[in-house]
């Protein structure tokens, strides 16, 4: 058994027995742990891993309780009843807010979410019928077969079985095709987009599932209390489990249960010492809980949890079946067709003309470069290739079909796979997990199943897809490590082995060669010839005269946005206007 | 609704904008300079209301003492950067600042407030004592922080606003005051009226932001503190001292603050945890102008002050409501229209 399992271990038996150990007392602080990591499990999921910053958690905790209070007492439902209720009205509200305000960018986001919990909590204080701010009263307790949970220990068993299935959901989530995606969301948004992943579609989904672990608290929540008001759900909670989770460790599920537990117990001691000791209370505690944090958080940003995982063993690596069915290819076109034509590209900013009328085709089996010094708008037409900007003129077609106007999931849909000239791999995440997203459109699998593990068939699929392609660049040693403690070059590889994953009929190479030391081009050379003898078609934006001369079969020479030359390398090195372009005219 | 309960509407509307726009800007700086998002600034603004009304009863203001203890801490910091190395002068000078400044400043209050001074001893006394919290505050906050992600320092600012709050309340009590205005009077047009006090504050808060705006464009200071906002690391690079530029900011932040919570203190009743709202209201209105553009968070600024006092009239009890669920559409247009996300790195 490791050390993580152990531990794991040792707190579910602490957990089962504290209820029957602890004095009441404590097991009401237990209770209220628990409800905050519910409420905190969905931030990290959405702050932590998604990269959406929240302050409406609370709005849903508070969603929950209200929908059980209500038709608990006013409808007289039962409380097993009101659950799924509070659910759905949480699912509901967090699908009409999410689709209007998860578009939003940067920070408008974090202020929407303020805007809307500020607006729920006045709503629902001035509203007679969910009591204003007096609330509800008079709740029943739960009960479970035929056990009626009317105290702090019998309740304890139900909250945190809560919490578990909570955890479990999001654990299973994230060890998932959808997960790696929603770990992507966060500042790898295009790149995943290029890779097919629906970046929106997920961004609701993630902040749906946390709606729903924040209805849970609320309902959890209303019976223990047996009654509801809205002070519970207001801004300063919405803070407070954003607190939890940043002092837990954002980004980790564990976070969310330390980050409750320990800012529950410190709010209790700093309480019962400003009351004993000062004769006080209020003041005093709210001064020494924000130094805390700050102290805290000068001191271990990356949380708590980090803070310890960092001195455990690695976890286990991901297992690769070995039997696992292998994905969907799709047919290769024959050597020598065309792949991909550009017909007259035009590119413009305002009055700048960053791509001008630049034609080439691509057939099956080549490798085409574009080469240009700096500012001659090679990155503009690989933008405008892979569908992240949009045409100004022209037209471009991929196996015969028009790509004009596509996002760049859909043209990564028609076959196109790229890399990226700043590197966008997921630091944290293992190299294969990091390849592993870029079958992402093989395979279809949904967030449901993932939750429920009804995907283990096609994850398997996946993971020896990735396997494979890091077998065929030759990097499978390193499929364990973090992607971020590879050498660049590495880096640059793997980001082609990603590409391959995809099964793409057009690999778009955007500078592979750049950072690279002169024994790692040599690789790379390597590898790319050999993707071609494959039958691998492959578009290489370049600077790096010497790599591209002796690899690829043809070029286009571009200088200020228009091509100026075009042919097999050793007539383009001859021509005049290139070296007039490149050594600064002719001498 | 007639006309005279209109242009009260109104005035109202301009004056809470114009107080909410000053806020702003200093949101709209302290963010592009250090990328805090400064949530502790409505307690600047409430320190600054309660100081002066402190002072207008002839008492001796707790935030005085406030200031040096927190100089104390400062200084410490600064002893401690001192003691491992390496041994910058520039560090024993800091600490004799932070230390000397704030207790100055304590017995000059302690001097002055018993005797009762006139209006403008006290509005200086006011800034003297709240302004260096400022530096104070980035010295001992986020100077440690400086690389840190912005959702890290968001959640120290949010950390430091409970910090203030409470500190707030030790130091004032939960009694709510109001400042005297500096101006009496009401001006008359015919059926109209005018409150002087509330032309005083548009007129300085015009003036601030011409001064500011003199600043940013023509003073070395100011251009330190644009390129510290564009670029970080190439202001470094040309000699510009970041942390210098956050201290700067955040002095600004705080006199801003001071300035705004002595003037809104003569409208509305504030408590040792009004500024939170206040300054909310502030970094609506610097969101709505994209937390980058000056002349679009005033505007967003008087847009949410007439959205307060025009349904302030209409639906009393849901105002609050109505000011932050308006926010939403406004956003959405503002998010739309700023076109490409940049994406954050993590």
């Amino acid at each position: 058994m490791t050390i993580r399992t152990t531990l794991l271990v040792v707190f579910l038996l602490a957990l089962a027995a504290a209820p029957f150990v602890l004095p009441e007392y404590y097991v009401t602080l237990l209770n209220y742990i628990g409800l905050g990591s519910l409420a905190t499990l969905g931030i990290v999921l959405l702050t932590g891993i998604g990269g959406l910053t929240s302050f409406g958690q609370a709005a849903f905790v508070g969603i929950g309780a209200y929908a059980t209070a209500y038709a608990t007492t006013a409808w007289g439902f039962s409380p097993w009843f009101a659950l799924p209720l509070g659910l759905f009205a949480a699912a509901a509200c967090a699908l009409a807010i999410g689709a209007v305000t998860l578009r939003l960018s940067g920070h408008y986001l974090p202020l929407s979410t303020i805007a809307w919990s500020l607006s729920l909590y006045y709503l629902v204080g001035n509203l007679p019928v969910l009591g204003a701010h007096d609330g509800i009263t008079g709740l029943p307790a739960v009960s479970l077969f035929g056990v009626v949970l009317d105290d702090a220990r019998s309740f304890s068993f139900l909250i945190w079985i809560f919490v578990l299935l909570g955890l479990l959901s999001v654990h299973n989530l994230l060890g998932s095709r959808a997960g790696r995606a929603i770990r992507c969301l966060r500042g790898r948004s295009t790149m995943a987009e290029a890779f097919g992943v629906d970046t929106t579609r997920l961004k609701v989904a993630i902040f749906v599932h946390a709606a729903l672990l924040a209805a849970a608290s609320g309902w959890l929540y209303a019976h223990l209390v047996r009654f509801v008001n809205p002070t519970p759900f207001g801004l300063n909670v919405g803070i407070e489990y954003l607190f939890m989770a940043v002092v837990g460790g954002v980004g980790q599920l564990a976070g969310a249960v330390v980050g409750a537990g320990v800012m529950v117990v410190l709010r209790d001691v700093l309480q019962d010492v400003a009351a004993r000791v000062l004769g006080v209370s209020g003041a005093i505690e709210i001064v020494a809980y924000g130094v805390l944090i700050i102290v805290l958080l000068q001191n271990a940003r990356a949380g708590i949890v980090p803070f310890v995982t960092r001195r455990l063993p690695a976890p286990e690596p991901l297992k690769v079946p070995d039997d696992a069915p292998s994905l969907p290819m799709r047919d290769r076109p024959a050597r020598g067709e065309t792949v991909l034509v550009a017909d007259k590209v035009v590119r413009r900013f305002g009055g700048l003309v960053a791509v001008n009328e630049v034609s080439f085709t691509l057939k099956a089996g080549e490798i085409l470069g574009v080469i240009g010094p700096n500012g001659a708008g090679k990155s503009t037409l690989f933008n405008l290739l892979s569908g992240v900007l949009p045409l100004t003129g022209g037209a471009i077609s991929v196996l015969g079909r028009a790509a004009n106007g596509l996002t760049s999931r859909a043209i990564a849909r028609l076959g196109l796979a790229r890399t990226f000239q700043h590197v966008q791999l997921r630091g944290d995440m293992s190299v294969l997990e990091n390849v592993a997203l870029g079958a992402h459109m093989r395979s279809r699998k949904g967030i449901l199943s993932a939750i429920l593990r009804l995907d283990r068939k096609e994850e398997g699929a996946l993971l020896a897809e990735a396997l494979r392609q890091l077998e065929r660049v030759g990097l499978a040693d390193s499929r364990n490590v973090p992607a971020g403690s590879l050498a660049l070059g590495q880096q640059r590889i793997v980001e082609i082995a990603r590409a391959l994953a995809s099964d793409p009929v057009v690999l778009l190479l955007d500078e592979p060669a750049a950072g690279l030391r002169y024994h790692e081009k040599q690789a790379l050379a390597a590898l790319l010839d050999s993707l071609r003898a494959e039958g691998m078609s492959i578009l290489i934006v370049e600077h790096d005269m010497d790599f591209v001369m002796n690899l690829v079969d043809r070029l286009v020479v571009m200088e200020f946005g228009r091509p100026i030359a075009s042919g097999v390398p050793g007539a383009v090195q001859n021509d005049p206007a290139v070296l007039e372009a490149y050594l600064g005219g002719a001498v | 609704m007639n006309s005279i309960i209109a242009l009260l509407l109104i005035q109202d509307g301009l004056t809470m904008g114009a107080v909410y726009a000053l806020l702003a800007l200093v949101l709209v700086m302290v963010f592009s300079v250090t990328r805090v998002i400064l949530v502790a600034q409505g307690e600047l603004v409430s320190y600054g209301a309660l100081t002066m009304a402190s002072l207008q009863a002839g008492h001796l203001p707790g935030t005085a003492l406030i200031a040096v203890a927190g100089g104390v801490i400062a200084a410490a910091m600064e002893l401690w950067a001192y003691a491992r190395g390496p041994r910058s002068r520039t560090h024993l000078v800091a600490a004799a600042l932070y230390v000397l400044v704030p207790l100055a400043v304590f017995g000059l209050v302690a001097a002055l407030a018993p005797q009762g001074s006139g209006a403008f001893v006290r509005v200086l006394l006011t800034l003297l004592i709240v302004v260096p919290l400022g530096p104070i505050l980035y010295r001992v906050a986020f100077q440690p922080l400086a690389s840190a992600p912005v959702l890290v320092l968001l959640i120290v600012a949010v950390a430091l606003h409970f910090v203030l709050t409470g500190l707030g309340l030790i130091a004032f009590g939960a009694e709510g005051v109001r400042v005297a205005p500096l101006i009496d009077g009401m001006l008359r047009f015919g059926p109209y009226f005018l409150s002087a006090q509330a032309l005083f504050t548009i007129a300085i808060t015009l003036a601030l932001i011409a001064a500011l705006f003199v600043f940013f464009g023509s003073t070395l200071s100011g251009k330190a503190l644009r390129a510290t906002a564009f670029n970080e690391v190439g202001a470094r690079l040309v000699g510009i001292s970041t942390t210098g530029s956050g201290l700067l900011a955040f002095s600004l932040a705080a006199l801003i603050g001071t300035v705004s919570g002595i003037l809104i203190g003569s409208f509305a009743t504030i408590y040792y945890d009004t500024g939170f709202i206040i300054g909310l209201k502030g970094f609506v209105a610097a969101i709505l102008g994209g937390l980058g553009s000056y002349p679009l968070a005033a505007f967003g600024a008087v847009l949410v002050g007439l959205l307060e006092s025009g349904s302030s009239f209409f639906a009393s009890a849901f105002k609050d409501v109505l000011v932050f669920a308006l926010i939403i559409p406004i956003l959405m247009w503002r998010s739309f229209s700023a076109g490409h996300a940049e994406e954050e790195e993590e």
